[in-house]
Order: structure tokens, then sequence, then C-alpha cells
């Protein structure tokens, strides 16, 4: 089997695993949620205190939601293996570093974001995540695989350069630090509108909120992990302007896509600024990391397709 | 003095702002953190309609076709400075606004945290139990080496990793607080100023890149150089085909070396993916002997502070061209532009100095792997396997003589009429490398001597560089340090002696972080083993 081959295989069994791993997520979601319900209802029978009852306590779980929890864990492990093996092996067939076409940066991105989502794991419970990390990988890989692939091809002049390892992977990282951020960051303000009992997400498809932490615990992860994703981004734009005035002989020079760099650098700063400033912190700070994530996307999808300018072989096609 | 209504019962005097009151209520309404927030979501705003429309200094073509096919919208733009974003006066008022903003914090938080790091931590409370964080311990050791322990463990430690994680640390002798109380033993220790420093270094060192890019833009030159295989070049502002610089630089400055391009070398695929190219030169720098070298993409070549990198390539056929009366008029390599990826490329000949008759104009496009004929003819890959080149003759007037400067890259037919065949439609003619083909109506002949390669060097020199990068370092380490520096108040309050009844001293701890903190539990455990001495190797910080 030649390594093209073996990537495909790979990267297209890590999509099914992935997407196998979402529903089993989900359903352990919804169990939790449905167990801490029931909990709570109990508690408001005996006493009267209606505050927040730690997490299914005295094995209140049903069987089905730890069978679901052993299936969405094994099955995302499988999963990041086979992704592993897949970005590798995809390195290999190429010649060069995994992520020098969309393709290629894709596949990688999604790699970071379940890896990140692993590595957490490992410190705290973050299984509330795991329906949405993995629901993310299966997106990024089912578009990379159908819509975004290229055959491998040598690298051009004005990429042979030791700072595509470096610029390139820091920003594969940020997206799937920032990938993960914004879930985070959209779980905090659903599960806030939740408890201000907004008529939006009161109903029975958005009980899994119940299970996912409360707002300011999910605010304080979002942050770590936005923090984080902040300085690796400023690097990553530092580094991308000396490859810059290697490469092109100045190191910023408002192409479309470092325009659309420094605007995330902006909204994420704003962000930063924003959470410890009264008035912002909380719902509205949220909303601006989730707009950073926005415009990385676009950076990503718009900015490559549509607009022109000298970063236009990170795009699909010539 | 000012009529103030204070509410619909209630109306007050109260004195007027004054011109100062006013000043002071914009200067703070300036530094306020909300509106640093506005300033910098409008920095973002704004910043991105120079990603969707052309802008002037980046794509000058572009722009100019966008206000020919625009011209309402595009004279809206155009006044609104939407075609030059980034030079315009409102996207300048917002970063020097930020900038303001910035500064008036930065300044007055500088000293407030000078003034903080002189001044002692603050005491531990009173009340340990209250804190989400709490412990307590046996100490049998007592309460003063416990303390003496515990300092030791909490303040820098050598290595610079011990020195940013280190806390500041006090402790205090209290006086007894009521009737059963003893005199206790509190230490109070606070790593908060690493953040802050952080915060500190890097919001300076955000004003000192923008010092350095202002700088950089007024000392900087640069300039294009289209050097032909075998050719050289002399750095002055003469030599240059493009020159632009800054207010502040000195064109007597420019360091007099000379560059020959002795190769060109480009290495296609067999599908017409460029893979490597490279200028062989040779460099000769004053008082010293020339030197071989090369330049390629990404690898620039440093010279006297300026650097040299390889921007283009492309054909320079070389031609002879002779007219009526059999006198060579023109002879030497042109220039061809490269018009896409098979290097099928465009160049005109510009013949002045004829002898007699009218003057001459060429306007030809090569193909370096010619494959069809007549109209179909088009190149399939830049490599020379099979160059043709197609061109059409002009006679006439080249309006070289009116004093306005010409683009050498496109013939200006306004006084040129085309030479015409013997059907009455303008001449044709092609021409392969060592061939010489004759003009109609006998006006000269033109002949394809070679077929070198150019290479577009853009030189550049921008003084302010190290300082940008040092401010640019200086930026990610204080953006690291601010927001990976924890923010722990540690507090550990024991009694001198035993409390009465009691074997052992028995101490207190608390600890205090932001929510986001996971970790400050284990630390405060981890501080008081280490004190008691009971701190496993294993979890040592």
């Amino acid at each position: 089997m030649n390594p093209q081959t073996l990537s495909a295989l790979a990267l297209w069994g890590a999509t099914t695993l992935y997407a196998i791993a979402m529903v089993a997520y989900s359903v352990r979601l919804a169990r939790e949620a449905d167990a801490k319900v029931a909990a709570r209802a109990r508690v408001s029978v005996g006493a009267a205190s209606g505050d927040d009852v730690p997490a299914a306590e005295g094995g209140a779980l049903p069987r089905s939601a730890a069978k679901a929890l052993g299936i969405a864990r094994s099955a995302t492990l499988v999963g990041v293996i086979l992704h592993g093996v897949g970005v590798a092996a995809r390195g290999i067939e190429a010649g060069h570093v995994p992520w020098s076409t969309m393709y290629e940066y894709t596949i990688s991105g999604s790699f970071v974001a379940v890896v990140l989502f692993l590595l957490i794991q490992r410190r705290r419970d973050v299984t509330f995540l795991g329906a949405g990390v993995t629901g993310l990988a299966t997106v990024a890989l089912g578009l990379a695989l159908t819509v975004l692939y290229e055959a491998a091809t040598g690298l051009q002049p004005a990429l042979q350069s030791f700072w595509l390892v470096i610029h390139v992977s820091i920003a594969t990282i940020c997206a799937g630090i920032f990938g993960v951020a914004f879930l985070v960051s959209v779980l905090q303000l659903l599960r806030d509108s939740r408890d201000k009992a907004s008529r939006t997400v009161s109903g029975r498809g958005f009980r899994f909120l119940d299970a996912v932490p409360a707002a300011p615990t999910l605010e304080a992860l979002a942050f770590r992990l936005n923090a984080v994703g902040f300085v690796l981004w400023t690097f990553t734009v530092m580094a991308g302007a000396i490859w810059a005035e290697h490469a092109w002989g100045r190191y910023w020079g408002w192409d479309p896509k470092e325009i659309w760099s420094f605007v995330i650098w902006v909204v994420y700063a704003s962000y930063l600024h924003a959470r410890t400033t009264q008035g912002w912190a909380g719902r509205r700070s949220a909303y601006l990391a989730i707009a950073g994530f926005v415009a990385l996307i676009l950076n990503f999808t718009v900015v490559n397709f549509v607009f022109q300018g000298l970063h236009t072989y990170a795009g699909s096609g010539s | 003095m000012a009529r103030v209504r204070l509410d619909n019962y209630a109306v007050v005097d109260a004195p007027r702002l004054g011109v100062r009151g006013w000043l002071r209520w914009v200067w703070r309404q300036v530094t306020s953190m909300r509106v640093a927030i506005i300033l910098l979501l409008l920095l973002a705003l704004g910043a991105i309609p120079g990603s969707v429309l052309p802008q002037w200094p980046r794509e000058p073509a572009r722009a100019r076709e966008f206000l020919a096919d625009n011209p309402t919208l595009g004279q809206w733009c155009e006044r609104l400075g939407l075609l030059d974003v980034y030079g315009s006066a409102w996207f300048t008022a917002i970063y020097v606004l930020l900038f303001a903003s910035l500064i008036g914090c930065i300044i007055p938080r500088a000293m407030a945290h000078f003034r903080a790091l002189r001044a002692p931590v603050s005491a531990a409370p009173t009340a340990l139990g209250r804190y989400e964080h709490a412990e307590s311990a046996p100490v049998p050791q007592g309460a003063r080496t416990f303390m003496t322990a515990a300092a030791r463990f909490l303040r820098p430690q050598p290595g610079w990793w011990g020195a940013v994680r280190g806390y500041r640390v006090r402790i205090d002798e209290r006086a007894p607080r009521g009737d059963d109380a003893e005199t206790e033993l509190a230490l109070s220790a606070d790593n908060g100023h690493m953040r802050e420093l952080g915060n500190l270094i890097f919001h300076t060192a955000l004003v000192g890149v923008l010092v350095a890019v202002a700088a950089g833009s007024l000392l900087t030159y640069r300039g294009q150089a289209i050097i032909v295989e075998g050719r050289s070049f002399t750095n002055a502002v003469a030599a240059y085909d493009t020159f632009t610089s800054g207010r502040l630089f000195n064109p007597d400055r420019l360091y007099p070396f000379t560059l020959r391009l002795d190769r060109f070398e480009a290495v296609f695929s067999p599908s017409a993916r460029p893979q490597s190219f490279t200028a062989f030169v040779t460099l000769t720098e004053p008082d010293s002997d020339p030197r071989a070298t090369d330049i390629r993409v990404n690898k620039p070549l440093g010279v006297g502070g300026a650097n040299l990198y390889l921007q283009g390539n492309g054909f320079a056929p070389d031609l002879t061209v002779t007219d009526a009366d059999g006198n060579v008029a023109f002879a030497g390599p042109v220039v061809f532009l490269p018009q896409n990826g098979a290097y099928t490329s465009t160049g005109v000949v510009k013949v002045p100095d004829v002898t007699s008759g009218p003057q001459l104009g060429l306007k030809a496009t090569l193909y370096p792997t010619a494959v069809g004929a007549g109209t179909n003819l088009s190149s399939v890959h830049p490599d020379p396997t099979n160059p043709v080149m197609v061109f059409t003759a002009y006679q006439g007037d080249l309006g070289l003589d009116d004093g306005v400067p010409q683009n050498v890259y496109r013939l200006d037919e306004s006084q040129l009429s085309p030479v015409r065949g013997v059907d009455g439609d303008p001449a044709v003619l092609t021409l392969t490398p060592g061939a010489t083909v004759d003009l109609p109506d006998g006006l000269g002949s033109v002949t394809w001597n070679s077929l070198p390669r150019f290479a577009a060097i853009d030189i550049r020199a921008d003084p302010s560089l190290p300082w940008l990068l040092s401010f640019a370092i200086l930026v990610v380490v204080g953006l690291a340090l601010s927001l990976f520096s924890q923010r722990r108040r540690i507090w550990l309050v024991a009694p001198l002696n035993p409390r009465a009844g009691h074997a052992t001293t028995v101490v207190v701890g608390a600890a205090y972080a932001p929510p986001h903190d996971v970790g400050v539990g284990d630390h405060l455990r981890r501080v008081m083993a280490a004190a008691t001495g009971t701190l496993t190797r294993s979890e040592d910080r």
C-alpha cells in the first residue's frame, strides 16, 4: 500500500470513528443531563435547596451512560491514532511537512484540536466537550477529503523555507486551540441563557446544557485556552512577518492574509481586555471570542478563495 | 456656576467644568478601558475594507481599473480613503487614539506598579476559613521554623524560571486578638507582580514596535533592478528601474557595490510547476575582490546594510535591428515580461536611432516551448525547448522626444502605424533563435541572436529592522508573562506557641486566585507540605 492510499484510508477511518464518538458523547451528555434533572427534582422534593447538585452523585447514571462514554472514548482514541497516521502518511507522500495546502492545513488543524481535547481530558473532566470536538473534527475531515483534497505536489520556491515549518505549524496549532475555545464559549453562552431561563434554549433539545459546567467555569476554561492561543497567534504573525521579510523583502504589506491575521489578533486582544472590564465580562467578551474564531475561519476560507494576494498558493487549485 | 438637574425634583448649582475640566474629562474617557475596547474593535473593522477593495500602494493597476469600472462608487471610495485604508486619515486617527489611550494607561500603571513593588505585601487577613482554598496542618517543629521554611520555598529560586515564579513574602508577628488568643505568626505571599510586569512590558513594547515602524518608513529605501545574464548593476539611484525611499533617506549613502548576473537557473517540473530559481552572481564591494555567490527565493543576499531579494525572472532575447540603410540601429537584450505559468512573455523594442526613414517599434510575444501555429500558437512549458517569437512592426514617431517618461514595456501607438504585408493586413512575423527576418517594404531586418534570462532583484534597506525584531520579541515575552503568570496570594497563620490544651502548633493556610486558576488548591497543599518537610520528591515544584 502506498502512502497516498494509506493516508486516505486512515483519514476516512478517523472520520467515521469521530462520527461514532460524537453520537456516543451526545448520548452520554443527554443521560447525564437527565440524571442531574432527576437528582435536582429529588432534592427539591426533600429540602427546598435548589442549588447546583454535584454531577450525578452515587451512581445515579444509568448503565447505558457508562457504556456510551466507553464507546465514545475508545472511538476517539482509535480515531485520533488513525488521524495521526493519515497526517503522517500525507507528509511522507508529499515529502514535506503536511501543512502547505488547505487540505493539509485542515487535516492537521483538526488533528491538533482532538489531541488538545484529549490532553485537557487527562487533567480535568471535559467530557461535555467531546461531542463538539469530535463533531468539529468529523466536519473538518469530511470537508477536507471531499472538497479540499488535492494530490501532493512539490513545494514551490516561495514555500521552500524552514519558516514553513514554524509559521504554519503554529498557525495550525492556533486553529486547533481557538476551535476548542470557541466550542467552550458557545456552551458558556448557551448555559448562561438557560440559567437565565431564556425561551430559546429552555426546550428539551437543550437539556444537555444541564450537564455542562456552570457559565463561570466555562468562561475560565475558554480564557485559559484563548490566552494560550493568543500568545501563539502573536508568535504566528511575528514569524510570518520575519518570513515575509526573507521571501518578499518586506515584513508587512497589508496582503489580505496579513490583514485578516491582524483583524484576528485585534479581536482576540479586545476579548482579553473585555473580560476584565466591568459591563463587558461574561457574555459580551464571549461574543468577541466567537467573533475572533469566525474571523479565523474567514481568513482560512474566504481569503483563500476570493481575495487575490501573495498567499494564493495556500488556496485550492493551481 | 451651572444649574444641574439631578432628577425631577432637585436642581443644584454645580461648578462649571471649564477648559481644564473638560480636557481632564476627555483624557479620562480616552484612557478608559471601555473606549480602548471600542477603539480596538474599530481598528479591526476598519482594517477589513483593505482586503476587499483594491489598495493604491499594493495594487495600483487594479485600483485604477476599479475606478474606471465604477465611476460613482469608486469616487466615493476614493474620497473616503477606502482605496488606501492604511494611509487614510480615519484609520490613522483610530490607531493614534488607541496608542494615546495605551500610553495614558501605561504611565500611571507603571508608576503604581513601581510603588507597589517597593511597598511590602499586604498583610494576611484575619479570617482565613472563609476562603475557598483553606487548609490546616499540625507543625511539630513549631511556628517559626515552619514559616521560615515556607518563606524559603515561596521566595524566588535561582535560575530565571525560579525568579519568574517566586513570591514576594512578608512575615508578621501579630499581637493577640481576644482573650484566649496567643501571639501569632502570619505569612503573606503574593506573586501577582510578574503578571503586571509582563503586562507593562507587552504594552510598552507595542509602542516600541510602532515607533520602529514609523522610523523605518522614514529611513528605508527600496528599488528594483532588472539584470540580464552577463550584465552588471551598480548600486546608484539612476541604475534602478524603480526606486522609492523614505523622507529622511540620503541617496549619497547608497553602498556602491556592483552585482553581475553570471547565470540564472530556473528548474521546472514536467508539469511546469516551478521548483527552484537561483541567480548566480558576482558581487564586487568597494575595496575588496569580487566574490561569487547566489541569491534564491527565501534566501536574500545581505550587502552593506541592504538585502537583495530575488523577486522575478524571465527571458530577455538578444536582438539586433537594422534599418532601411542596413545600419545597426538597435542591438542588445530586451526584457520580456512573463504573462503566465508557461512563460509566454511579451516585450517591445523601440528603435529611435534610425539613419533614415521613420522610427521603428516592435511588439513581440515569446513562446519558450511553442506548439501549434498561427493564431493557435501557445507555450506549453517555461523551459526554452522550442522558442518562437512572433512580432508586429510599427513605423512612425515613438514619442520619445516629448520629454514625457514612457513605460518601457508599452509602445505608444498614437503616432505609429503598423507595418503592413502584401495583403494589406498588419504583417505578423515569426522568428527563431539565430534567424534573421526582413521587414516588409525594405524597412530593415530583425535578428534574434540568443536567449539570455533576466532576474528582477529587489534591493531594500531598513535600519529599523533590528529594533523592530527586539520589540517584537519583547511583545511576545511580555504577553506570555502577563497571560501565563499566576496571580496567587497565599497566607499562613500559626500561633507562636501551641494553643492551650494542644500538644502541637496548628497552622492555618489559605490561598486566593482568579477562578481560571485550577491548580491553586494543590499549590497551597504543596507549600504546606514543603514547609513541614513532608513533600515527596515527585511532587516537588
